[in-house]
């Protein structure tokens, strides 16, 4: 790409400036202060030293429960409506929920899991005792399955849809069955769209924090709540940034992990 | 392309239409001024019928905007650029902000109906003379239950009582450090504002056993579950509770013997404000029986205003419930400000208890 003038940069870098390198200097900069002010770098060892660690780990596996089942379910279905007639209605079916406000869909699953909501119902309508479904892992899990599957279809979507059907015509003549079709053509061919998808869905996952207390009840901990916590309650902004810049940390982990590979390498 | 174009275009200017009306919105926190008084309070915690009746009587036009945290609240006044008028923190956000300088000192001889408060509210630790700060509600932290719901020989006289097994995966807690906390303290027979590490720990380790009985920790998402039945047993304010027993009246409300939290809420009046005058008038037209009364009747919690008690239901003002004798008192203490380090603690503490909990 080439641009007529040099300040035609200069927006794009003023962007980048304010809005990701101003920001993320300033939480590096608050992690290393203490609660009066000063500098040091406590946090980092109390980071190490206390249940911050569990934390994170279980946030990385509640993270990984949510993106592996966000991821198949989302495959087969974006799958599938690439082979629908009007592939872009039905697309646009499953989005249109994703833009309505978090918190109303959360609040909505309180009333559907409820002690006499249409879940126990309908579990009462098979003669089985009603269960309160609301706090338990399962509805965590359900429910941060449900608000990702919109922002992991559309990826793999649009990667199906750009992939040339003949190829796979190309791998049936050849005699390979539609699973080997599949595992040797058509995933390989979508692994991008699935990468953005997985990284769209794994980041956002670890710092869920609204829907920790609302459905889960407060029983599952991610690194999200804590930094709400450090930040509302506790008025420990030091200690709060220090969660973030991990979180930051692991967010470039992610993204170096699942990065796109250069093109032309190894055929 | 073109479309792209068009798009983007769209969205700047339907950004341009927000921002104008979010500025329009803006405004009326930080204009302020002689005709006008803002008023930030905790939600649903005013009749909305006696700011129309203020306005008639004096002019002034109010503008109400509401929080749903001390802290949330103070940092909004810290970084400045609001003008609030009146707001009405609990009392160790009050500490916080007499020691922060961001209060203005209260004009008695403009409060007239102050006589009208039980002297027992007044000259409290937390702002000795009330140089600062008048009463507004009180009351407890204790247990909501449904008695058809639970054993016969639960009756939370004790909080050792949340720990029956009988009451497995029935327990909804409130989501704040200091009440959980406290509560294990207060089960030990501690002080609820205790500094000792070591009472500290014991508290965390008795909370762990609760493991099996806690169902979750929420916020005011416990009313819609009581009321429904949804839930049994919650750890809540009492006027939380009132508001729970007024809609579900299969419910009961209970203060452990051991102790519990006695809390203030006061309004006060923040050094920003641009119409003090028009603040002392609010707060004393707040003051008037017949207001506080008529206030009671709506927001459920406890009024300190004895010249009000008079014209409430006899029923209300003789539940010892919510409104506890003086010597029941004695058991509740007043949350101290315990300084950030500490409270950082009793935090870290409420956190690794919630992540015991399957």
């Amino acid at each position: 790409m080439k641009f007529k003038s040099k300040s035609a940069f200069v927006p794009y870098i003023l962007w980048i400036a304010l809005f990701v390198i101003a920001p993320i200097g300033l939480i590096l900069y608050y992690s290393m202060l203490d609660l009066n002010g000063e500098f040091t770098l406590v946090n980092y060892r109390n980071f190490f030293s206390s249940a911050y660690l569990t934390m994170t780990l279980t946030s990385f596996w509640y993270a990984l429960i949510i993106t592996f089942f966000t991821l198949i379910i989302s495959y087969p279905t974006a799958y599938l409506l690439t082979k629908t007639k009007h592939k872009h209605l039905w697309l646009m079916l499953i989005i249109i929920p994703s833009w309505i406000n978090l918190l109303l869909k959360t609040y909505a699953f309180i009333g559907i899991f409820g002690l006499y909501g249409p879940v126990n119902a309908i579990v009462e309508m098979f003669g089985f005792d009603p269960t309160q479904i609301l706090f338990t892992d399962f509805s965590f899990v359900f429910v941060a399955v449900y608000i990702f599957i919109p922002f992991m279809i559309i990826p793999i979507f649009n990667a199906l849809d750009k992939m040339n059907p003949s190829l796979i015509y190309a791998a049936r003549d050849l005699g390979a069955s539609p699973l080997t079709t599949f595992r040797r053509v058509i995933f390989p061919l979508t692994i991008e769209g699935v990468k953005s998808g997985i990284q769209v869905t794994f980041i956002p996952a670890l710092s869920l924090f609204m829907i920790t207390r609302l459905i889960a009840g407060n029983k599952v901990i991610t690194l999200g709540t804590a930094i709400e916590q450090q930040f509302l309650v506790a008025q420990n902004w030091g200690m709060g940034s220090t969660i973030a810049v991990f979180l930051i940390l692991i967010m470039f982990a992610i993204m170096r992990f699942t990065r796109t590979k250069k093109k032309g390498g190894r055929a | 392309m073109k479309s792209l174009v068009q798009i983007m275009l769209a969205i700047i200017i339907a950004c341009g239409i927000l921002s104008f009306v979010a500025s329009k919105l803006e405004a009326a926190s930080t204009a302020g001024g002689k005709d006008t008084l803002i008023v930030y309070n905790w939600g649903e915690y005013i009749d909305p019928a006696l700011i129309k009746q203020f306005e008639k009587e004096t002019g002034i036009s109010v503008i109400y905007e509401t929080y749903d945290s001390n802290e949330a609240m103070l940092t909004k006044i810290r970084q400045g650029g609001t003008s609030y008028d009146v707001v009405v923190p609990s009392e160790y956000t009050i500490e916080t902000m007499i020691k922060e300088d961001l209060l203005i000192e209260i004009d008695h001889s403009k409060l007239p109906n102050l006589q009208n408060i039980d002297p027992y509210f007044l000259d409290l630790p937390f702002d000795s003379k009330n140089k600062y700060s008048i009463p507004y509600f009180w009351g407890t932290v204790g247990v909501v239950y449904n008695p058809k719901e639970v054993p016969k020989h639960i009756t939370f006289d004790s909080w050792d009582d949340l720990w029956d097994p009988a009451l497995k995966n029935k327990v909804f807690l409130v989501d704040g450090a200091r009440e959980v906390i406290g509560m294990g303290l207060n089960s030990l027979g501690y002080s609820l504002n205790s500094r000792d590490e070591n009472e500290l720990r014991e508290a965390l380790e008795k909370l762990k056993q609760l493991n099996g009985n806690v169902k979750a920790i929420i916020g005011d998402e416990i009313t819609p579950l009581m009321i429904n039945n949804e839930a049994t047993v919650a750890v809540t304010f009492s006027g939380q509770a009132a508001d729970m027993m007024y809609e579900n009246e299969e419910l009961d409300y209970a203060v452990p013997q051991e102790g519990s939290n006695l809390w203030f809420d006061n309004m006060v009046i923040p050094k920003t404000s641009k119409n003090v005058e028009g603040a002392h008038q609010f707060i004393n037209f707040m003051l008037d029986a017949e207001v506080a009364a008529q206030n009671t009747d709506y927001v459920g919690y406890a009024i300190p205003n004895k010249a009000a008690w008079d014209l409430l239901d006899e029923e209300v003002i003789n539940d010892e419930r919510f409104y506890p004798r003086e010597e029941s008192r004695r058991n509740l203490e007043v949350y101290e400000n315990l300084g950030l380090e500490l409270l950082g603690k009793y935090n870290e503490y409420f956190l690794e208890f919630k992540m015991s909990l399957e």
